[in-house]
């Protein structure tokens, strides 16, 4: 049996699948966020040198890898609603800059608080620092623009160039640790080598990333239903809810 | 358990106030966040005067 993929293209298919999912991923982010921090703060060890000050690295790290990856996802959908003028696409491309900006910041946030003890300085302008801080002003470009913009769908395709541009920063911040002598540390997880930490450290950290990605999955979601809504209330099938001829 | 006291927890080896200016202010956006996009939600739902069951 084929299913018919382009079925949840529309808008209004997805109102409803999307208020069906968010029960499911907001049970999966808050077990995953209770089993994290316990990780965090009872199973992972004291580190040797940075003492407990390191345990921020379970809220720094999530949300520096989800800040780069939500801004990769977001510019895939404004470009795909921009080359296939699909208005799903960009809707669900505007509901994640928003939880996108929150991670840019939390990542800069907390790795301020980190850099204070361990390093001696709130900030330095080195490459990686300075990259993650445009990326926060992409997002806030993003936004802005788009906020600027009466007419959605034109606001859809200028949001989508800002997006498609600032892809070119990802790399940016992730080899910057490489590229660029930083006082920022090199990566300590990844895909080629064995991870330079204590299981238990690792685990704590990849099970927050998995909440945040639920997290984000949930606000992403119910942000994409509220633009459907505010771009769609004078659709039929909106009528329709209205009328309780379905259930929203 | 790991920490010997409700202190000890609470003052992380004397970095308790940089790891809890990080935890608390996570715990801020987020919570901010969900509260934010709910209302917003909430308050077209109200808009639209579409029923109430399903407002998440």
């Amino acid at each position: 049996m084929a299913i018919n993929w382009f079925k949840y293209a529309s808008p209004a298919t997805f109102y409803f699948l999307a208020g069906r999912m968010i029960p499911f991923f907001s049970v999966a982010a808050v077990l995953l966020l209770i089993v994290g921090l316990y990780i965090s703060f009872f199973v992972a060890p004291t580190d040797f040198q940075q003492s407990e000050a390191y345990r921020i690295i379970f809220i720094h790290v999530p949300a520096a890898w989800m800040s780069m990856f939500l801004y990769l996802v977001m510019a895939f959908w404004a470009g795909i609603g921009l080359a296939f003028n699909t208005r799903l696409s960009s809707m669900v491309a505007s509901a994640i800059a928003p939880t996108g900006a929150m991670f840019t910041f939390l990542a800069l946030w907390t790795g301020a608080w980190w850099g204070k003890p361990m390093w001696g300085t709130w900030w330095v302008w080195d490459a990686r620092l300075t990259s993650e801080l445009i990326l926060l002003f992409l997002y806030i470009g993003f936004m802005s623009l788009q906020a600027a913009i009466d007419d959605p769908r034109r606001a859809d395709k200028a949001g989508a160039i800002i997006a498609l541009v600032g892809v070119v920063n990802i790399p940016i911040i992730y080899f910057s640790v490489q590229w660029w002598n930083t006082l920022h540390q090199g990566a300590s997880v990844s895909l080629v080598q064995s991870p330079k930490m204590a299981t238990a450290m690792l685990t704590g950290m990849l099970i927050m990333a998995l909440a945040a990605w639920m997290y984000s999955i949930v606000t992403i979601l119910i942000r994409t239903r509220a633009i459907i809504l505010e771009r769609e209330s004078h659709a039929a099938w909106v009528a329709e809810l209205k009328a309780g001829v379905k259930q929203s | 358990m790991k920490w010997e006291s409700l202190s000890a927890f609470i003052s992380m080896g004397g970095y308790g106030f940089y790891v809890w200016s990080s935890y608390g202010v996570a715990l801020l956006c987020v919570v901010g966040e969900v509260f934010l996009v709910k209302r917003r939600l909430g308050t077209l739902h109200k808009q639209l005067d579409l029923n109430k069951k399903s407002s998440v």
